[in-house]
């Protein structure tokens, strides 16, 4: 995948076990840098401020309204910061168009799930796969090798990828009548189709139970030890635990915690975040 | 280009623009409204205010007066004017709750797609203003000359007569009422709620297709009015004019930002006068062309209008 | 009631899928019945034994032609309404845009004198048509889905404006004397005459093969899943590397391409262009076609607009209780519009995943209240 674009300089860490995957000397990939955004007169994220660095499973986890989606936005694109810039790979965002962005190597899944649901599985993995490809009207109107040699390889990246999610047997299926665990692996499917060497998963265990989380976790395991650096949004605490190399916390819009699980757990303002102070509650 | 037509005309140019205008305004209101509340562009709209003309004219005829006929007294002048205001209001009111009942609220109780609405809105005022045209043989009808075209009195030496101070003093009056009435109402409160958020306003007990009934009926009495000044004016009304009034008022209301109510009235008062001295200006046969290369020109560089789509949320 | 409907759907269903479950050659031999099918209809000897399908009112082979035009003008517009998703009210615009570039070429009573052959005109008038579509795409395709329809509409009535005022484009007078198409019999007579509406029905009917050829070619590619991505859910489609813009551009090109090349053959055939012949409501028409063959659908826009072109001409002189029905089409097709979204927005023959999306829709409804 997109390893082969790496530095030679920077060691191979795809197969390096979880627990020792620290920051420290690390290249950074994507840079959140005092980032503030407000609509009108709300401040939805307030100077927040981190790095992501390659190879890791970063989660970014906070209570509900913390301001995580709005955060996941900014960074790809769909939200321009008022102040403070996002870096991905050494590039500033702002500015850039959002299939840009995705062609850079970020790819992401949504909340609420957004497949193209008229499409089969297999086509909606085939226009993530088409992020890379340059058919246009002209080869496709008549049909010139690039045409059948793109198509060749979508279908082929597609299969594989339909198959490493787990739902290869549904691919001629409308992804409207794929229940809602596959529609969940399909986004994953399609958004690792674009090559991405960034992974943003927006909560994508919303809705599953115990079993399908495990199945989850071991999947974004898979991903990360192909060399794809993964951020997740979570807000349960338990499954972001048992993947995660790091977290960073938020509330309210600001930072409020970073560090690595275990330290994070311990932290008081975590704690007082996920179980409400007490002036909080009353 | 015709610089001396534009020049020596400029006052009349100035004074029928923005009687024109008064005219796109009202109807654009009902652009805005509609737009405000539900995120849709009614179509139909223009023929809602076709029917407000037509119960006018008819409103007329029934009391015996054709387009020959002459009226004395201004008492009887103004009975005439404020029955047939208030019918075309009403008839123009009941169309569009009709189209709202048998072409809107089914695809919203379905969930349909914007595409779907818009379809059926084309479809809709098709249905109405082929109607009105198949029982008027697709003739022109003429109105009664209620009112005097007689200049009353100048200013800096342009004339204004009766028609042009009933239909710009009219429309304000309209105007300054659903200003009111969306302001200060308890209905108007519910509108504006689900205008800027539909879900947390149902949550609140609003009833959701309540309000939008009353939006559509509103929307429907401004255009009903200025179906009958449209009449007074012109003096002849034939069953397809609304399709291209009704896009000018949507330009209008365009012009504005579309949703908000403020920008209806400046958008519809400054097309009429823009279009007034296009056609002093290229010729009077460019008239309507000048309201579209508006409308594109604007969309490209301000798309949101210009003072803003305030009624409801800004571009999504 | 329901139950019929039902069994109805079932029937088609059942049509559908033994159509796709059949054996190659099954398949290209009624194709090719079908089309041959097409090709002898517009023969008296042929048509005489079809009953009532013939039209009473007018000339039956010139209604083909009409038919055939229209069919054209919605396999085009059915790119830009059915894959993309683009809502075009003024596609009959680019009718209009080609039929007059023809007529400006070609004509010896416009003012340019250049008097070209049809043949050489026709690439200009498709290619001044997708620069127009491209200039007319490029302000407003960037806006909200309901922008661009108002804006295509006034965009055509602009156009009709031009067509009626403008002294260039010589308003009612019209142009007289457009060429027809090249070609002759063994014996000298032209090929493309006066009378015989025959060729050219033809003609358009060969291009319309080549056209949906082209098309099938797109929608099976990168292309068509662009576009249909865009129809689907515009945002995730840019986030999943979709250049949109530029596909929107593309869609809204090709269908004008389509609508300029159909322009081009009826002012070859016509011979006489003038501001009548570009009503407003003719693009509407159009979109009533695709909309009720089934829009995404290839073969549906096909048929949507064979039927309906081909129902609005059958109307023609016949009268009911003494009612003229042609004066009523438009009333028609204003209702058919309406009751079709209301009741089968899917239209008659469904893209096969959409007819499941609509049906769906309605299920979450119904479990939500």
């Amino acid at each position: 995948m997109s390893e082969t674009e790496q530095k030679p300089t920077v060691p191979a860490q795809a197969s390096a076990p979880a627990a020792e995957n620290l920051p420290a000397g690390r290249e950074p990939l994507l840079e959140v840098d005092h980032v503030t955004l407000r609509f009108g007169g709300v401040v939805a994220l307030n100077d927040v401020d981190f790095t992501l660095y390659k190879g890791e499973i970063l989660g970014l986890i906070g209570p509900n309204g913390a301001g995580k989606t709005t955060c996941f936005n900014a960074m790809t694109g769909i939200y321009q910061p008022t102040e403070g810039e996002i870096r991905f790979r050494g590039q500033r965002i702002t500015g850039k168009k959002r299939h840009q962005i995705t062609q850079m190597g970020m790819a992401r899944t949504f909340q609420n799930i957004r497949l193209f649901p008229e499409m089969t599985a297999l086509e909606n993995v085939q226009v993530g796969a088409d992020a890379h490809h340059k058919t246009s009207v002209v080869s496709a109107l008549f049909r010139l090798p690039r045409h059948w040699r793109e198509e060749r390889d979508g279908i082929e990246k597609a299969e594989r990828l339909l198959d490493f999610v787990g739902i290869r047997h549904r691919m001629h299926e409308t992804a409207r009548n794929l229940s809602y665990g596959e529609q969940r692996r399909l986004e994953i499917a399609r958004a690792l189709a674009t090559d991405p060497v960034l992974l943003c998963l927006d909560e994508p265990a919303a809705g599953f139970n115990p079993a399908e989380k495990e199945d989850l976790l071991q999947l974004i395991r898979q991903i990360r030890d192909q060399g794809v650096t993964v951020l997740l949004i979570e807000h349960d605490m338990r499954l972001v635990m048992g993947v995660t190399d790091r977290l960073v916390v938020l509330e309210f819009g600001k930072k409020i915690a970073e560090g690595l699980p275990a330290e994070v757990r311990e932290d008081h303002r975590v704690i007082a975040a996920y179980l409400g102070v007490p002036d909080d509650a009353a | 280009m015709d610089f001396d037509g534009l020049f020596s005309n400029f006052g009349e140019l100035t004074t029928t623009g923005l009687t024109q205008g008064a005219i796109y305004a009202l109807v654009a209101l009902g652009y805005t409204l509609v737009y405000g509340v539900l995120r849709l562009i009614n179509f139909a709209h223009s023929e809602v205010f076709i029917a407000g003309a037509f119960a006018a004219l008819w409103t007329w005829n029934g009391f015996g007066l054709d387009q020959n006929s002459q009226v004395a007294g201004i008492g009887s002048i103004l009975f005439y004017l404020l029955v047939a205001m208030l019918v075309a209001a009403i008839a123009s009111a009941g169309t569009a709750t009709v189209i709202e009942r048998v072409a809107y609220r089914p695809l919203r109780k379905r969930n349909a797609p914007p595409l779907a609405f818009l379809i059926t809105a084309i479809g809709a005022s098709i249905v109405i203003s082929e109607a009105f045209g198949i029982w008027t043989r697709r003739l022109p009808q003429g109105a009664p000359s209620l009112v005097s075209t007689k200049p009353l009195f100048s200013i800096f030496g342009v004339p204004i007569d009766a028609v042009q101070l009933l239909t710009i003093g009219a429309a304000l009056v309209m105007m300054i009422a659903l200003d009111l009435f969306i302001n200060r109402s308890r209905v108007g409160r519910g509108i504006r709620a689900v205008a800027q958020d539909a879900n947390t306003a149902a949550l609140m007990g609003v009833n959701k297709d309540r309000i939008i009934l009353m939006v559509f009926i509103a929307g429907g009495a401004m255009a009903g009015v200025a179906g009958l000044l449209y009449d007074v004016r012109i003096g002849t009304l034939t069953y397809s004019v609304g399709f291209l009034l009704g896009l000018k008022a949507f330009t209008a209301a365009v012009l504005g930002g579309i949703g908000n109510l403020r920008g209806a009235l400046v958008g519809g008062l400054l097309l009429g006068v823009v279009e007034n001295y296009a056609s002093g200006l290229f010729g009077s046969q460019w008239k309507d062309a000048a309201a579209f290369a508006v409308l594109v020109v604007l969309l490209m560089f301000r798309p949101t209008g210009l003072l803003g789509e305030s009624l409801g949320r800004a571009r999504a | 009631m329901t139950s019929v409907v039902d069994k109805v759907r079932d029937g088609r269903q059942a049509v559908g899928a033994r159509w796709r479950g059949a054996p190659r050659w099954v398949r290209w031999v009624t194709l090719a019945a079908v089309i041959a099918f097409f090709y002898a209809l517009p023969n008296p000897g042929f048509y005489q034994y079809l009953g009532p399908i013939p039209t009473t009112g007018s000339n039956f082979t010139q209604v083909l032609f009409t038919v055939s035009i229209y069919v054209l003008l919605a396999v085009g517009l059915n790119i830009v309404v059915g894959f993309a998703g683009l809502l075009d009210l003024g596609y009959f615009g680019f009718f209009a845009v080609g039929a007059y570039t023809v007529a400006v070429l070609t004509s010896p009573t416009s003012d340019l004198k250049t008097l070209w052959p049809w043949l050489l005109a026709v690439p200009v008038a498709i290619g001044l048509t997708m620069v127009s579509g491209v200039m007319l795409g490029t302000p407003t395709l960037r806006l909200r889905g309901d922008y661009l329809a108002i804006v295509t509409l006034g965009f055509a009535e602009m156009i009709r404006i031009a067509a009626v005022s403008s002294e260039f484009l010589k308003g009612q007078r019209g142009f007289n004397q457009i060429p027809h198409p090249p070609g002759q019999y063994a014996d000298g007579r032209p090929f493309f005459g006066v009378l015989d509406a025959r060729p050219y029905y033809w003609l358009v009917l060969t291009l319309i093969i080549l056209v949906v050829l082209g098309v099938r070619n797109l929608t099976n590619s990168r292309v068509g899943r662009a576009w249909v991505s865009i129809r689907e859910d515009e945002d995730a489609a840019q986030l999943m590397g979709v250049p949109t813009f530029k596909f929107k551009l593309w869609a809204f090109a090709a269908g004008a391409a389509i609508a300029g090349l159909a322009g081009a053959l009826f002012a070859g055939k016509q011979n006489f262009v003038n501001s009548q012949n570009f009503e407003l409501l003719n693009s509407i028409i159009i979109l009533a076609a695709v909309i009720f063959g089934g829009s995404g659908n290839i073969f549906g826009a096909i048929v949507g607009g064979g039927l309906v072109a081909y129902m609005i001409e059958r109307f023609r002189g016949i009268e009911l209780l003494g009612i003229e029905l042609y004066e009523y089409r438009f009333l028609f097709f204003g209702g058919v519009l309406v009751l079709m979204m209301i009741f089968r927005p899917e239209g008659l023959i469904p893209n096969r995943r959409r007819a499941a999306e609509f049906k769906d829709r309605r299920k979450e409804v119904t479990v939500g209240e």
